[in-house]
């Protein structure tokens, strides 16, 4: 069984999913989603050791195309709806370190 | 050949990014080529744009198999998951990859000096698009913005991670460059490191021998074999100093500078990123019949270790000269010229010694036959050219082709006629009695005398090798 | 109320027009909208130009397509080329995709002209419309109610007459219970029916586009007409399109239809009877009823608000500020994606990226994300068994008709407990449609859901129309 959802949980997920919460959302948020999770309790507390999990409702398997090469989109129509563009590049805020 | 101190051992493991060679990308049909304009090779997909969705490329999944066929792994049904991390240069802000079940899995290397290095799996995922950083330096640090170029996002990798089986730096460039081999003999990969169409990551730890394995470090994005080795190298030494003055190594990705020859602290991993692997719901998962893994396996040529074992063959006791061409002649795909040698009865030796010279490194062989070629070491080893004039008459081959006996008429390289040759050699015999005798007496230096008389008298046109032949004939 | 069936007849055999057609319901959306928020963008300029191509093909003599000429309103979650695409969310303010939805496609070849773009919870999160960055759209029926949601624009649509056919996206209920609640017909077809390409995810492995419409024939049509394999999208069914106009005459003698009590127990008193009504109906017009428990089924909601976040915490990390909607300033990049996705997304979508995030993340995925992957295999093989034993299940939409304004907003939990009866055919993947039969407490209509296994469309709506005749309105 899992342990009541906690202020700093909530905080932890805020900063993986990249969203600024104020005290008072954690707050809220922390009640909130603790009722969502201890009515999924019920569900984690079921013994289901041999259930195969499924991802999919249908299994569908090997869906494949052609390795055949398809027109891009036109470079000028895709920057217009850039935030920020230059020389043909999206542009973005200085990075301060590299990918995890 | 250490160059560790005695008492420790290095513990090596390499992570290998090879982008494929395919036309289109791994989940859209955008060209998956290096060097375009930056964003023309973009579309909904590739770009993560709201609503769009991927669908596998199936010759990169038969690229894949050939890798992991040519690395004797499992081929196993597999899936693609997603890695999250938020990141500019991932359009998804996760990236596609295989987790818990990678196309192949379990296989090994061998390498030349007869080690092996297992192989845990080389498994399917997307490349990210490219950063360039603007203000500073142009470097990541110190910059002030960044533009993103997607073209590369979404090009086909296969990540093949090997077993910490490895023990030196050397073996590990042996280890990477067998590998690149490898992937160049499949035509998974053009091998091309400086492009960066294969990367490497090498972790690194340091131990007493026969101890626990100790904590590692993970060197990224080394682009060449010297790197790799150098920096290698570098990080066992800066842990065993660390070790041996009483510190700890600190579990961390470290960055190797080319020009100072160090590593330097990127990012510790104490605060382990949650990447909140699921699988890719919009993907399904992946099995290939055994029909069509025996279809990828019969189209499959042979191996680089193979092909080196059929060159040696036929050379009886290569030389370690001789091997280290046969290496080149292999790496480069020359081979077929010194097989029609050997095949039409030619040197093999000379065939080897002009395939690895003469034809390496040269940017286009299109205007060379393998049947001109194969002439070209004929005429040489009878004598009709000098190894210098063989090697001139190839040149001309490989810029603008033609016959290789019309090519050598046309430099003047017409042999004098044996006649002729022997009439030469009767005059210089009479105007040099007291060298003659010495010679005809078993003093065999006086061959190299009589040889450059010879020479000087054709003004070079004679062949040395038929010019031995006569002095011999004469004593 | 005008039909797709009839407005396809009457252009195609010149008794009207597309151009004709498509004022009228651009005349019945400029009179209703302001009042109602069912569009949040109507494409006159676009539009006349599909309805004028439309007539001009019929004028040359060139055979059109079953929707000609038939205007259709289009959930904001579908992408069409050039249109502001928002799926609710100031985060997508503006943005004009650079491609068409599969769907868009579809609609277009077969003759119809999408008129604009309507209102949904954000990124289709949530079952009243309440949830949405643009207002909320009221209820034709009852303006003091919700219209259910999250395809509620879509759903109003067709209640306030605006169009006679549009399409929404069902991913725990979001076409059934708006269609409940505003009284129409809507369908989630089988998963992998029609193609996903284009629309904007919210949960992959769920999410389902399928029609809304005034009868059970217009939605068979249009289904038809979106459905088949595309290669777009991976988990499009191989099939081609099935055909099911053709079928919904086929009635219900001899079929097998079981009462599944998990799916009406705890409805108001004149929602349980009117499933019962319904049950009788269906017996009446041949079918066995069959009383059934499928207990697994009070597991889904539980399954599936694991399940639907986690997958969307995923689907809406790439709202980020880098490539194309909202950017709101940072210091560096990082800060920059947090302001962008903080000021960007509204509570409701927080919640879910937040409860998705967690559920996902180590040291929970085991107990919470996993165990509801095995949960809906659960859910699947009881339907499975439930389907060896009749051929159709009947239940209730929506526990109740619709609610007011505010009612369930402030509780989440309250308001996740609307789809407790909708939830588990999209776990299972399987078809289901809501029609309105008989009417509740302010006169409100009714839902009641027939449900089927996977690729039984045709015989879903044969049984529709089968209640649709018997409760007066064909
Ligand atoms: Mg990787
Ligand atoms: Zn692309």
């Amino acid at each position: 069984m899992t342990t009541p959802l906690q202020r700093a949980d909530v905080a932890r997920v805020a900063r993986l999913a990249r969203l600024t919460l104020s005290d008072d959302e954690l707050d809220l948020f922390t009640e909130q989603l603790g009722n969502v999770l201890e009515h999924a309790n019920d569900m984690s507390a079921l013994d289901l050791d041999g259930v195969v999990p499924t991802a999919h409702p249908f299994g569908l398997i090997n869906v494949f195309r052609p390795d055949v090469v398809t027109p891009s989109l036109d470079r000028e129509e895709l920057l217009r709806e850039a935030p920020d563009a230059d020389s043909g590049r999206f542009a973005v805020p200085r990075i301060l370190g590299e990918a995890p | 050949m250490s160059v560790l101190p005695d008492g420790w051992e290095m513990v090596v493991g390499l992570e290998v990014h090879t982008e494929l060679l395919t036309k289109s990308k791994l989940f859209c049909g955008c060209e998956n080529h290096f060097g375009s304009e930056p964003n023309t090779n973009v579309c909904p997909i590739c770009l993560g744009l709201p609503g769009s969705l991927p669908v596998l490329n199936e010759h990169a999944v038969e690229l894949a198999m050939r890798i992991g066929m040519a690395l004797h792994c499992t081929i196993a049904p597999s899936t693609f998951h997603r890695k999250n991390y938020f990141y500019p240069d991932q359009s998804k802000d996760y990236q596609i990859s295989q987790y818990d079940l990678p196309i192949n899995a379990n296989g090994y290397l061998d390498l030349p000096d007869g080690s092996r290095v297992r192989i845990e799996r080389a498994h399917m995922e997307e490349d990210t698009g490219k950063t360039t950083h603007l203000g500073g330096s142009g470097r990541l640090a110190g910059a002030d913005r960044s533009l993103v170029d997607y073209n590369r996002c979404g090009v086909p990798l296969v990540e093949i991670v090997s077993a910490p089986d490895i023990r030196s730096s050397a073996q590990a460039r042996a280890y990477a460059a067998e590998l690149r081999g490898i992937l160049i003999a499949t035509g998974a990969s053009d091998g091309r490191m400086e492009e960066g169409s294969m990367r490497i990551d090498a972790n690194v730890s340091v131990r007493r021998p026969g101890a626990e394995f100790g904590t590692r470090c993970e060197i990224k994005n080394l682009n060449s074999l010297r790197s790799l080795q150098r920096a290698i190298d570098h990080e066992a030494l800066r842990q065993i100093e660390l070790l041996e003055e009483g510190g700890t190594v600190r579990q961390e990705t470290r960055h190797w500078d080319e020009d100072i020859g160090e590593t330097s602290t990127l990012r510790v991993k104490e605060d382990a990123e949650d990447y909140r692997y699921f699988r890719d719901p919009d993907l399904v998962d992946l099995a290939p019949s055994e029909a069509w893994q025996a279809r990828v396996r019969a189209d499959m040529g042979p191996m680089p270790a193979e092909r080196r074992h059929a060159l040696e063959t036929r050379l009886g006791t290569p030389t370690d000269a001789q091997r280290d061409a046969v290496v080149v002649v292999i790496d480069l795909g020359l081979e077929r010229y010194v097989h029609a040698a050997a095949d039409a009865g030619a040197d093999v030796a000379i065939a080897l010694s002009r395939a690895a010279n003469e034809l390496a490194g040269v940017e286009s062989l299109d205007q060379l036959s393998s049947d001109s070629f194969v002439k070209t070491v004929a005429m040489e080893q009878s004598g009709a050219l000098s190894a210098t004039q063989a090697k001139a008459v190839l040149g001309e081959l490989i810029a603008n082709g033609g016959d290789p006996v019309s090519v050598a008429a046309a430099k003047g390289y017409e042999q004098l006629s044996s006649d002729s040759l022997e009439a030469t050699i009767d005059e210089l015999i009479a105007l040099n009695p007291d060298e003659w005798g010495r010679y005809r007496d078993g003093d065999d230096k006086l061959a190299g005398f009589f040889t450059g008389l010879v020479m000087k008298a054709t003004s070079g046109k004679a062949n040395g090798k038929a010019v031995v032949a006569v002095l011999q004939s004469r004593r | 109320m005008k039909t797709a069936l009839s407005i396809a007849d009457n252009v195609r055999n010149g008794s009207s027009t597309a151009v004709a057609e498509l004022e009228q319901t651009l005349d019945t959306i400029a009179a209703r909208n302001d009042e109602l928020n069912v569009f949040l963008h109507v494409d006159h300029d676009g539009a006349r130009v599909m309805a004028e191509a439309v007539d001009a093909a019929i004028a040359r003599g060139e055979s059109v397509g079953p929707l000609a000429g038939v205007p259709i309103a289009i959930k904001d979650n579908l992408c069409q080329r050039g249109i502001p695409t928002t799926c609710s969310s100031k985060i997508l303010e503006g943005w004009r995709p650079p491609y068409n939805a599969t769907v868009i496609d579809r609609l277009v070849a077969a003759g119809a002209v999408p008129v604009g773009k309507t209102n949904l919870d954000e990124f289709a999160m949530g079952s009243s419309t309440e949830n949405s960055a643009y207002g909320p759209t009221r209820n034709p029926l009852d303006p003091s109610r919700v219209p259910g949601g999250s395809s509620g624009g879509s759903a109003a649509a067709v209640a306030a007459a605006m169009t006679s056919i549009s399409l929404g996206s069902d991913t725990g209920g979001s076409i059934r219970q708006p269609a409940a609640l505003c009284g129409i017909v809507g369908v989630k077809p089988t998963y992998g029916l029609v193609s996903r390409y284009g629309m904007i995810a919210f949960s992959s492995s769920l999410d389902q586009i399928g029609p809304f419409s005034s009868t059970v024939a217009d939605s068979a049509l249009l289904l038809e007409v979106i459905a088949g394999h595309d290669p777009l999208d991976s988990t499009s069914l191989p099939e081609s399109s099935p055909s099911l106009l053709a079928h919904v005459d086929d009635g219900v003698a001899g079929k097998r239809i079981g009462l599944v009590k998990e799916l009406y127990e705890g409805s108001s008193p004149a929602v349980v009877a009117a499933v019962m009504g319904a049950a009788e109906a269906l017996r009446e017009a041949g079918a066995t009823i069959v009383e059934l428990s499928i207990p697994e089924l009070r597991l889904g909601l539980s399954a599936y608000y694991l399940i639907a976040p986690a997958e969307a915490s995923s689907n809406l990390a790439r709202y980020d500020g880098v490539r194309f909607g909202r950017r709101v300033d940072g210091e560096d990049v990082t800060a920059m994606m947090e302001a962008t996705r903080t000021a960007g997304f509204g509570a409701e979508v927080k919640r879910r990226i937040m409860l998705g995030t967690y559920a996902l993340s180590a040291g929970y995925y085991d107990a919470y994300y996993g165990q509801a992957l095995k949960v809906r295999t659960l859910t699947i093989n009881a339907f499975a068994r439930a389907y060896q034993e009749v051929d159709i299940i009947l239940g209730a939409t929506t526990p109740d008709v619709a609610f007011a304004f505010g009612e369930k907003a402030a509780d989440p939990m309250a308001m996740y407990l609307n789809d407790v009866f909708t939830i588990p055919t999209n776990l299972a993947g399987d078809p289901a449609l809501s029609l309105p039969f008989g009417r509740g407490d302010h006169n409100l209509p009714i839902g009641v859901q027939l449900l089927g296994p996977g690729r039984s469309e045709a015989q879903l709506f044969a049984a529709a129309r089968t209640l649709e005749i018997a409760d007066g309105r064909a």
